[in-house]
């Protein structure tokens, strides 16, 4: 809790964390929406902001406020869930390759490093497409996972390094522990900060994907996300039509909430250690 | 030295990478449950397209060719290798017989430009920008333009694209909303023609050159602080030669180098996109065939352009990190 209050005097912190509690509590105020974000045409079409409907309503006859509501609480899931379990894959071929050295540090950092020069997207893409039938927020989720852990992994392995050559790994192993015990009990602490700062990164890349695979039309499209909310946006010519709202809402959320995780992941970094920071902005 | 040190270690890693990402574009359709000849039939015949028995029999006996799905799973691969490597990347589904590469002939022009100009443009104003206000760290318009970018910096290119687009073309109403060229104009090398396409192309070629000028402008920034404090610029500024001097002939100049590794690891994620923004404006580029295509479960036409880029995009950084001794005199392989 000591971390926690030290952050909070950073402003960019205070603010990304009272901006994300903000969209949290939107979007679980899709728990107590009137209407049924699967079902088309449950209120008038086309309506603008009014008292009834404060954010208007769009062409399929949803009510853009709750509407967005399920999209933030969606898109939250998948950045989790991609989030996650990417940290896990990371964190593993991080710690292995730099504990282990050698060549197999050389042969996971070549993967990474390859995941990392290829266009990721397009591959994302082609796995999208063929799998579309079974996209769901979990198979989305897990998709995203496969491919986001390579450069965190490589931040890990280097922490991971500067570890091992510390006084206390050569007390712990002359003293007997053992390997996964050592990488649990001792290293685990110094680089939980950073699988953090990590995940926060992680999910901001999530939701970014998650969007382009929509306005591709690659995910389950009756399923409320930011993305598919500026589908069908787009879809329908919000912006010809003069119908701004629609359109507007998922972009301002979707700015509230990249720049929030952006301010508390370079918060957190620069917590950690100011030089990490050239890191973090460069390639995230 | 710089042969057995460098060259080689680089080049062998290139064709390595190449390799996954070509096995990777190979193995995905296979590793799936489902056959993808048959979905894509099976699509064409749910869209209610009518097509003639004969043209159906050509266009499973192609996409089987082109799945490579006759013979064993090491034949395959090897035949799968053997057209990539003449150049041979199938013809397209849904415009029939137009060769896939003649689709990808036509959009990577517009691509291209698009994306090279901007990356150009926005790595030098970023860096310039930074480079300044890393030195001025402490005057306002340096903080400033840290304060901008600390907003701007972390949008995706299409989001900050429809802010833009919404700005621009509803508010304001300054901008055409969409396409490269307008009709009614010949290609050509004439003024109205280029005119047209300068005009179209401003507004995806502003929210790329704005984020990404944000992105150079942040790192550069922070590298500049830290080369600030290095004992030459002290030195320097104690022999009283000029503030601008110092910045542009020493900081940045030293500052420079991280960042042209950078250019070489970012490539991969501004050609992505590019290729967002490029659908968001309706842009004729890459990025628009892509879509075209996964709207019509084009898969020929998706794996062209994804093989395509793989190549594209690592023989960038390839060339990137080779240019790079070039600009760094300690690091000598010669």
């Amino acid at each position: 809790m000591k971390l926690f209050q030290d952050l909070l005097r950073d402003y960019k912190f205070a603010w990304g964390f009272s901006v994300l509690c903000l969209l949290v509590i939107f979007a679980s105020l899709s728990f107590f929406s009137p209407y049924d974000p699967t079902l088309w045409g449950v209120v008038p079409r086309d309506m603008q902001p009014s008292a009834e409907h404060w954010l208007g309503t769009d062409s399929n006859g949803q009510d853009v406020f709750w509407m967005a509501s399920f999209a933030v609480r969606n898109s939250l899931t998948i950045a989790i869930i991609a989030g996650v379990v990417s940290r896990i894959i990371a964190v593993i071929v991080g710690m292995v390759a730099g504990y282990k050295g050698g060549m197999t540090d050389r042969v996971l950092m070549f993967f990474s490093d390859s995941l990392l020069v290829i266009p990721l997207f397009l591959i994302i893409v082609m796995l999208a497409m063929l799998i579309r039938d079974s996209m769901n927020l979990v198979t989305l989720g897990l998709l995203l996972a496969c491919f986001g852990w390579a450069w965190d992994a490589r931040l890990i392995r280097s922490q991971i390094l500067s570890l091992r050559e510390r006084d206390f790994t050569q007390t712990a192993v002359l003293s007997g522990t053992g390997t996964l015990r050592l990488v649990l009990n001792e290293y685990m602490p110094y680089a939980t900060p950073l699988i953090f700062s990590t995940l926060i990164n992680n999910m901001a890349w999530a939701i970014g994907l998650e969007i382009t695979l929509a306005i591709l039309g690659l995910i389950d499209l009756s399923i409320p996300t930011l993305g598919t909310m500026l589908y069908w946006a787009i879809s329908y010519q919000a912006i010809l039509l003069g119908r701004w709202w629609w359109l507007l809402t998922p972009v301002i959320l979707s700015v509230l909430l990249f720049v929030a995780l952006y301010w508390l992941s370079v918060s957190i970094s620069e917590y950690l250690d100011p030089r990490t920071r050239i890191q973090r902005v460069g390639v995230s | 030295m710089f042969f057995r040190r460098y060259l080689i270690p680089r080049l062998i890693q290139y064709a390595l990478v190449i390799a996954i990402g070509i096995t990777a574009v190979f193995f995905i359709p296979r590793m799936l449950p489902n056959d993808p000849v048959m979905r894509t039939i099976s699509e064409l015949r749910a869209r209610g397209s009518y097509l003639e028995p004969g043209a159906m029999d050509k266009i499973i006996a192609d996409m089987t060719q082109m799945y490579g799905l006759e013979g064993s799973t090491l034949e395959q691969y090897g035949a799968f290798w053997t057209r990539l490597l003449r150049g041979d990347l199938g013809v397209s589904f849904f415009q029939f017989p137009t060769p896939v590469n003649a689709l990808i002939a036509t959009a990577l022009p517009w691509t291209a430009g698009l994306l090279l100009s901007t990356t150009i443009l926005s790595w030098v104003l970023g860096n310039i920008l930074g480079g300044f206000a890393g030195y001025f760290s402490h005057k306002r318009w340096s903080r400033t333009l840290d304060a901008v970018a600390m907003v701007i910096r972390p949008l995706p290119y299409y989001i900050f694209a429809f802010a833009l687009l919404l700005l621009l073309t509803y508010v304001v109403r300054w901008f055409p909303i969409s396409g490269g060229a307008g009709i009614g104009h010949q290609p050509g090398f004439n003024l109205p023609y280029i005119r047209d396409v300068l005009w179209h192309s401003f507004l995806p070629a502003l929210s790329i050159t704005i984020l990404g000028t944000a992105a150079w402008f942040q790192t550069m920034k922070l590298v500049v602080q830290n080369v600030n404090s290095e004992n030459f610029v002290q030195y320097a500024k104690l022999g009283g030669v000029e503030e601008s001097r110092i910045v542009s002939r020493y900081v940045i100049r030293n500052a420079l180098l991280p960042q042209i590794t950078g250019l070489g690891l970012s490539l991969g994620l501004i050609f992505s996109g590019a290729l967002i923004t490029e659908i968001v404006f309706s842009y004729p580029g890459l990025g628009t065939l892509l879509y075209n295509a996964i709207i019509n479960g084009d898969y020929n036409l998706i794996m062209g352009i994804t093989v395509f880029s793989i190549v594209a995009i690592t023989t960038a950084v390839l060339i990137v990190d080779l240019l790079y001794p070039l600009f760094d005199p300690r690091i000598r392989y010669m």
